[in-house]
């Protein structure tokens, strides 16, 4: 006899810790793959998982084998016009004397190819960033939302019950179905009163009538007070919690000494800007400026991937910043950010004119404004400039960065802040 | 005798479960088959895909292949490239075989009838099983290899048992005896004897190695004593007792995977006949249910497509075709069999004239217990069914520019064609022989390896991978000398060490 047991509600994720056992194993080759993903990835997508590719050949398990060549004998099915003795070239693609055998090994054999979810996507972009882990949870968490009440339903738990709702669906529910039976009751009562004047007890008429009125109100007596049908529940949704909204300033040189690697360290520096706002703000707008002699409002496409050359005047993006704020961005409505990555080079007498633009005007009106150098060479005028904007405003945070390891100190007292 | 049909939709109960399994049962037995008892285990999709990344271990030790399988499957499933099989099974006693949620009823019967009854009766009769795997303590014995690794991994280091595991999963194919008769596995006496194992290992080891060489005068001149004495085939065992620096847990994983090996080696070597018994007994089940007024039509509709679509047999020049499908070809000669016995032709009576005329459950009954898929296509294709499947012989040699037809389906080819397609089954052709053939013990202590070549075919690339695994668990050089047909030695590969 056969036992039948449910397994259903046993666990199902038996092969986690093989899952993960595999992404241990070949992370190096995942996390280029997650490198690649990013560079081809907008700075505002961070809430998907991947795809990840990796070559199958990193990932095979080696066996004794076959290989091509030597003789070898195949039979197969569904002839249909050979007879013994034909001679045919070998098919093309069937190399080397793979032979008979059809060559359906092929197919998906240079890439191995699986999904990663969005925690360990995370988790591997954060890695060389070095965050501690109390920093990479409050960011990898997801939305908070709250519950609001929204009508109510026909189904739900107990606790949930609405019971003023529920006695009037009965109410309502009783009145319809009694009626008919009522007024029939009520004709009958009449009748029999009536009858009752001309005729006996005994008649037949009215012990029918009797008859009558008794079923009649077993019949009412019979609809049940309440019904499941007549319940009704508060009904809660889970919304997104509401926070402030913040904007988000990135300011990139691009003269042409903004290299592609140096580019891709600041994709990075503003990234994670990105992710700590959206972990505090509902809702983050992104204002992209780049700037060599002249300052532009840009797209994101454009912001990363389109260089021009010339000398750099750094003041003129700070410039166009505050004039964007002043028009479309009130400190009374908006959280405001500034990130900017340059690699440090200026025009000498525009230095001095940062600072003051930064100083008096938009400092005032910034949470936090962040500055990454990215550069190999020594401090040039507008790193001093910037100390003396460090020491006044204590909102301004900088940092010389050659990896990016040196990212994350940038943001350490911005976390902080947010933690407290 | 009509009688009621036992249900018209297409949704399972247990209830129903229990009904349809009373009347597979009763059929079954009415047909003689032999199993074991039964566990019938319900499970979802998800928890199918994990009991397929085990290849059908239902517990297993954790190791990153395992993930690799269970990605690749979970893709596959999700990008909708491929079905989940719809029945796994597991050797063991109770026979443990699992059925999906998502199911309908008829699956649910169908998976009953082929897994529970088909593959159960054929883990329990046929002699690879019987010889190399013990259906009582499988599941046991896996427990404590999954704890026995577990346990290293604490106490050696994650990484450290992941490159044993490695090297050995490489040579996995090579951790069988072929020729002698396993002892018994259990895990009581596994866990009792392992302590005295190591020791006494450890000892003999260093008793091997103990011979130094004290050179003195007349000692070069003395034949060189060869180690092994025999050439070795099982080259997980080999290691296991001979390896020079392994620890004793090493030694111990490298046992256990060696003994995962010999538990599936006699699936690798009956796919046909072991799908082809379970095919033929859930279609012959069904039917008779179906005779006797308990199946509706629907329910046999629905049945017949989804068994044809198992037993389809694409053409060679079919692009759907990837090699002779072992349930079609299984259950074409299953079917056959019965056939020769109930109704010969003078042709049948003619190639086997002690099946002809047979009891044709009985016959059956001692193909299954007898034969491995080799044996079983040399013994019982009939020429009929090589014309049926159009059978045809293609021989490519490296030495020719030209491939040649060498037999088709007709009165010249049957038992040419029967012939090579036993020899495409046989796995000492399938897989390169290759054999431990020496180790030096009083020079470089380095371990020689001989491919003994069959038709020219070499080695693959990837040979020089599985011997730097090799060589990881010997410790020491290993060389592989490839032994051509003309008896001429070469040096192929080598990995150096130490």
């Amino acid at each position: 006899m056969a036992q039948f047991i449910d397994r259903r509600l046993n666990g199902k994720n038996k092969s986690a810790v093989n899952r993960q056992k595999f992404i241990r194993r070949f992370k190096s080759q995942i996390k280029k793959a997650v490198t690649d993903a990013m560079s081809d990835r907008s700075i505002t997508d961070l809430e998907r998982g991947e795809k990840i590719n990796i070559p199958a050949r990193d990932i095979s398990e080696p066996v004794f084998g076959h290989g091509p060549g030597g003789r070898r004998e195949g039979v197969h099915p569904g002839n249909t016009d050979f007879i013994s003795g034909d001679r045919f070239s070998r098919p093309p693609g069937g190399g080397g004397g793979r032979g008979g055998k059809a060559s359906n090994s092929g197919e998906g054999e240079d890439e191995f190819s699986f999904e990663l979810s969005r925690e360990e996507f995370l988790d591997l972009f954060f890695e060389d960033l070095e965050l501690p882990d109390l920093v990479k949870t409050q960011l990898a968490k997801q939305v908070r939302f709250k519950m609001v009440r929204a009508g109510h339903t026909s189904s739900g738990v107990p606790a949930n019950l609405n019971v003023i709702r529920s006695m009037k669906k009965s109410i309502g529910r009783r009145i319809a179905t009694q009626s008919p039976y009522r007024r029939r009751l009520r004709e009958a009562e009449e009748e029999l009163a009536r009858l009752l004047l001309s005729e006996s007890e005994t008649s037949p008429r009215v012990i029918a009538l009797r008859e009558e009125i008794a079923r009649l109100k077993a019949r009412i007596a019979a609809i049940p007070f309440i019904d499941t049908f007549d319940l009704r529940y508060n009904n809660r949704i889970k919304q997104p919690q509401p926070t402030t909204q913040a904007v988000m300033f990135c300011l990139m040189d691009v003269s042409g000494s903004m290299d592609e690697s140096k580019k891709d360290m600041a994709k990075r520096f503003f990234t994670l800007l990105y992710l700590f706002l959206t972990r505090n703000y509902e809702r983050v707008e992104l204002v992209f400026i780049r700037h060599h002699t002249i300052a532009k409002e840009v797209d994101e496409e454009e912001f990363f991937y389109s260089r021009e050359t010339g000398g750099t005047v750094v003041s003129s993006a700070l410039q166009l910043m505050y004039d964007i704020i002043k028009e479309r961005y009130s400190t009374s409505d908006w959280n405001i950010y500034g990130a900017q990555a340059s690699d440090g080079d200026n025009w000498t007498d525009d230095s001095p004119v940062c600072r003051d633009i930064l100083i008096n005007a938009i400092m005032p009106c910034v949470q936090y404004y962040a500055y990454v150098e990215i550069t190999e060479e020594s401090h040039q005028g507008l790193w001093r400039e910037y100390l003396t904007v460090k020491r006044a405003c204590p909102s301004f945070a900088m940092q010389h960065i050659t990896g990016p390891a040196d990212i994350y100190p940038v943001f350490r007292k911005l976390f902080q802040k947010k933690a407290a | 005798m009509a009688r009621q049909v036992l249900s018209e939709t297409s949704e399972w109960t247990f209830d129903l479960l229990n009904d349809y399994h009373r009347e597979i049962a009763r059929v079954a037995a009415h047909y003689k088959l032999d199993t074991y008892p039964n566990q019938i285990e319900v499970i979802t999709a998800e928890q199918m895909m994990d009991a397929y990344s085990y290849v059908g271990m239902p517990v297993g030790y954790t190791h990153w292949s395992f993930g690799k399988q269970f990605l690749s499957v979970e893709q596959r499933y999700r990008r909708g490239h491929m079905g989940l099989a719809y029945e796994i099974v597991i050797n063991s006693n109770p026979c443990i075989a699992y059925l999906m949620e998502e199911n309908t009823m008829m699956m649910q019967a169908l998976v009953i009838a082929h897994a529970s009854y088909g593959h159960n009766s054929f883990f329990k009769g046929n002699y690879l099983f019987r010889t190399w795997t013990d259906a009582e303590s499988i599941v046991d014995y896996l427990l404590f290899a999954r704890n026995y690794i577990a346990e290293c991994e604490q106490r050696y280091g994650a990484d450290e048992v992941e490159a044993v595991l490695d090297s050995c999963h490489a040579l996995m194919s090579y951790g069988v005896d072929r020729y002698k008769r396993p002892a018994r596995l259990s895990l009581e006496e596994e866990q009792k004897r392992r302590v005295e194992r190591e020791e006494y290992l450890q000892s003999r080891i260093n008793d091997l190695w103990r011979t130094l060489p004290i050179l003195g005068k007349g000692m070069e001149k003395q034949a060189e004593e060869h180690f092994p004495a025999e050439p070795q085939e099982n080259l997980l065992y080999f290691i296991e007792k001979n390896a020079p620096l392994l620890e004793p847990w090493q030694r111990e994983i490298v046992r256990i995977v060696r003994k995962m090996a010999q538990y599936f080696y006699p699936q690798r070597q009956t796919q046909v006949m072991n799908e082809g018994w379970a095919t033929f007994w859930h279609y012959t089940i069904l039917n008779r249910m179906y005779e006797e007024g308990l199946l509706s039509d629907g329910f046999m509709i629905e049945f017949l497509q989804s068994h044809t679509n198992v037993v389809y047999q694409p053409p060679y020049d079919s692009k759907y075709y990837s090699g002779i499908n072992p349930y079609a070809l299984g259950f074409a000669m299953m079917s056959d069999i019965r056939r020769i016995c109930e109704h010969p032709t003078e042709e049948d009576k003619q190639w086997f004239p002690d099946l002809a005329d047979s009891d044709w459950v009985k016959s059956l009954d001692f193909a299954m217990r007898n034969f491995k898929d080799e044996s079983f296509v040399a013994q019982y294709l009939s020429p009929k069914l090589i014309r049926d499947l159009k059978l045809f012989a293609v021989l490519d040699d490296e030495a020719d520019n030209q491939l040649e037809i060498s037999a088709i389906h007709d009165e010249r080819g049957y038992q040419y064609i029967r012939q090579a397609l036993a020899e495409q089954y046989n796995l000492s052709t399938r897989e390169p022989n290759i054999q431990i053939y020496n180790v030096n013990r009083r020079g470089d202590r380095s371990l020689t390896l001989r491919h003994l070549q069959n038709n020219r075919r070499p080695l693959n690339d990837d040979a020089d991978e599985v011997l730097k695994h090799l060589a990881r668990l010997w410790g020491f050089t290993v060389r592989m000398e490839t032994v051509h047909e003309d008896g001429e030695v070469e040096m192929t590969h080598e990995c150096r060490k130490g």
